[in-house]
């Protein structure tokens, strides 16, 4: 594999997510703290497909929910679309989950008593902003998913596979920056979660950048580049296949 | 707008159908507190009004002065065994003569006697009065015609009957021109007066006043038939008792002069009576003290379904706490997704507030059960306690809610507040929920 020659195509390409020496340290109270994360630099690119891995308590869930908003870093800088968030507060922390991030977890997280259609909008209607085509677009992202029949059953009325497509559809609602996934096959059997990560990567050929921890290699190989974390440091970042720009 | 409000309600209550008994429940809650505060207001919005309506039978403009029987020792000094006391006629001339400001006096008494006709009897209350009689105590006439100036001054046998007098000693027969007798008396029949509802003791100082039972003489002819004596046996001792006027009724002209001309009276009795053996009342000082009791009461009723409403509040607290707690997932979800925290408290808050308003209109509705309640627990009550129904005072015997329209403003407004007040702390334990925290709990 030509190294240079991905460096060199990746660079050409737009930066959408930006860490800098971030650390993350938790404070367990008698003084006894943890550093979770001690100077994590990566960047994410415009389309880019990315697995962290690493093994448990090397930092990587940490990681995920500083990239997604939901913590703020102890030090270091995160850019995100081109703004330091690091330093937000609360409430405009939630207006960028709300705008610039997509969720999908491995527990899939639909609200139980919300139809499937509505639990595509959910983010949508914490945008300060009126939505028109809010249905219109949940209806229609419910059948690129693949479940254009099921609009109005509720999540317990469906299987696991589909619940995790209806977050799917949910993540990319709201055109976001990034879309982070966790464990997104962690709960499902390898048939199922191999057409999930089938989905992910028809997303992400289309064009949409996602960050995916797991820890199976089998499902990180669909990924075009690895960031392997330990004890809160990256490990390595190895280039799954040559980067091809679309 | 209107529509992401509808949209949030809808959110709402969706997620309360999720525990059905649950909110019914705590709906029921402030229900009960809703329907008690418009209950008790009701409640006593009608007893205030029966005596405001009593009160206001008495004449606001009058002054109403009465031999009261003074204590027994106080009489006894004499060793005589007949007590004289209350007001004299004495009493009357000079109110009349001394006092510019009246209108009308009218002086009256009042003797119990059995009064007979053929073989129909009826202990009744017999009453010697004027003319004036009738306009001041409100009562209208049935037929014939009611004592005038000179069946008085003639001192004729003529007798007008209450209402409940002629239906009893004439059942079948119109009573004008028969005669009834009283004592050994007998006494020409000249009229019948209309019904009277009975007005009810007010204080002390003022007894119940049925006037259908009554029969009406004039004065000057109670005086020369009975005189002023009474006897009455009591375990074997023969008592008697002097008594000139049992009341003397003054009317003013205008309600300022009321109290003013109620003082100089006062003053009046004071300078010729050793004993206070006599009484002035004044309905209007009534109707003021009366209206003073309602405010004070209603707002005693408001305070005990308050109360109610409190412990109501704690429950949806409760419950919400609960909600919360379970619903931790969902609230890290919503956070994870974008909700800011001022979304979440809008939420949860939204369901306490649907929860304490439902409890607050059905409350309402609950409320306009009073009269059909009242009237079913009368007489629920009077098939299974009948004696205790009978023994109950007039007033609480008759007793007709009167729903005030402010006590069901107060009602909602005290139960929407009830749900923002309550609902304030579980929204926000929600709200302040760390949402890597919330989204792992199971």
């Amino acid at each position: 594999m030509n190294e240079t020659a991905a460096a060199a195509t990746l660079s050409d390409r737009k930066i959408v997510a930006r860490v800098v020496d971030l650390t993350k340290v938790y404070h367990l109270g008698n003084n006894v703290s943890v550093d979770a994360l001690r100077g994590v630099s990566i960047d994410f690119y415009q389309g880019d497909f990315v697995a962290i891995m690493g093994a448990s308590g090397s930092g990587k869930s940490t990681l995920l929910n500083l990239l997604g908003c939901l913590d703020h870093p102890t030090s270091g800088q995160y850019v995100l679309g081109g703004n330091d968030v690091s330093r937000l507060d609360d409430e405009a922390l939630s207006g960028i989950r709300s705008r610039y991030i997509g969720f999908i977890f491995q527990s899939y997280n639909l609200i139980p008593q919300l139809k499937v259609v509505e639990n595509i909008q959910v983010p949508l209607s914490y945008q300060r902003r009126p939505i028109a085509d809010a249905r219109q677009r949940a209806i229609r992202l419910a059948r690129l998913v693949g479940l254009g029949d099921r609009l109005h059953h509720r999540p317990t009325e469906l299987s696991g596979g589909q619940q995790q497509r209806v977050a799917i559809a949910r993540s990319i609602v709201n055109n976001p920056h990034i879309i982070l996934a966790d464990e997104p096959t962690g709960n499902l059997d390898s048939a199922t979660g191999g057409e999930i990560m089938d989905l992910l990567a028809a997303l992400n050929r289309a064009g949409r950048t996602i960050i995916m921890v797991t820890h199976e290699a089998e499902v990180a190989a669909r990924a075009q580049r690895i960031v392997r974390l330990r004890d809160g440091l990256v490990e390595e970042v190895f280039e799954n296949r040559p980067v091809t720009v679309e | 707008m209107l529509a992401e409000f509808l949209q949030k309600l809808r959110l709402g209550v969706g997620s309360l159908m999720l525990h059905k008994l649950r909110s019914a429940l705590a709906v029921l809650g402030i229900l009960i507190g809703v329907t008690a505060v418009i209950w008790l207001v009701a409640m006593g919005e009608g007893v205030s009004y029966q005596a405001q309506q009593q009160i206001k039978d008495l004449g606001a403009t009058n002054i109403i002065v009465r031999s009261v029987k003074p204590p027994q020792e106080s009489t006894r000094t004499g060793g005589t065994l007949f007590i004289p006391y209350g007001l004299l006629r004495e009493d009357y001339s000079r109110i009349i003569s001394n006092v510019p400001t009246i209108r009308q006096a009218v002086p009256m008494r009042e003797i119990s006697r059995e009064v007979r006709n053929l073989d129909h009897v009826l202990d009744a209350k017999l009453v010697g009065c004027t003319p004036e009689y009738l306009e001041l105590n409100h009562l209208h006439m049935a037929r014939g015609r009611f004592l005038m100036e000179e069946d008085v001054n003639r001192c004729e046998n003529f007798a007008v009957l209450g209402h409940k007098t002629a239906e009893i000693l004439f059942p079948y027969e119109d009573p004008i021109g028969e005669t009834v007798q009283i004592g050994s008396d007998f006494y020409v029949v000249i009229g019948e007066t209309a019904e009277r509802t009975a007005s009810a003791a007010i204080g002390g100082s003022l007894e119940a006043r049925e006037y259908d039972t009554d029969v009406y003489i004039p004065l000057s002819t109670l005086r020369w038939r009975i005189g002023d004596m009474v006897l009455t046996s009591r375990s074997g001792s023969i008592e008697g008792e002097v008594v000139e006027l049992s009341q003397i009724t003054v009317m003013v002209e205008e309600l300022g002069e009321v109290d003013p001309t109620a003082e100089v009276i006062r003053g009046l009795l004071q300078k010729f009576h050793k004993n206070v053996d006599y009484a002035v009342v004044i309905p209007k000082e009534l109707l003021r003290q009366a209206e003073m009791l309602r405010t004070l009461f209603n707002v005693l009723l408001v305070l005990i379904a308050g109360i109610s409403l409190l412990v109501g509040g704690i429950g949806i607290m409760n419950i919400m706490l609960a909600t919360v707690t379970e619903r931790t997932r969902e609230i890290g979800i919503r956070r994870a997704l974008g909700a800011t925290r001022g979304d979440i408290i809008q939420q949860f808050l939204t369901e306490t507030i649907v929860l304490s308003g439902m409890g607050g209109l059905l409350g309402v509705l609950g409320g306009f059960l009073c009269h059909p309640a009242v009237a079913v627990a009368r007489r629920g009550m009077a098939r299974v306690f009948p004696e205790m129904m009978a023994s109950l005072p007039m007033n609480i015997k008759n007793i007709e809610p009167r729903i005030a329209p402010w006590s069901i403003v107060v009602a909602l407004a005290i139960s929407v507040a009830v749900g923002v007040l309550f609902g304030l702390y579980p929204a926000r334990r929600a709200a302040y929920m760390d949402p890597i925290e919330a989204l792992r709990h199971e």
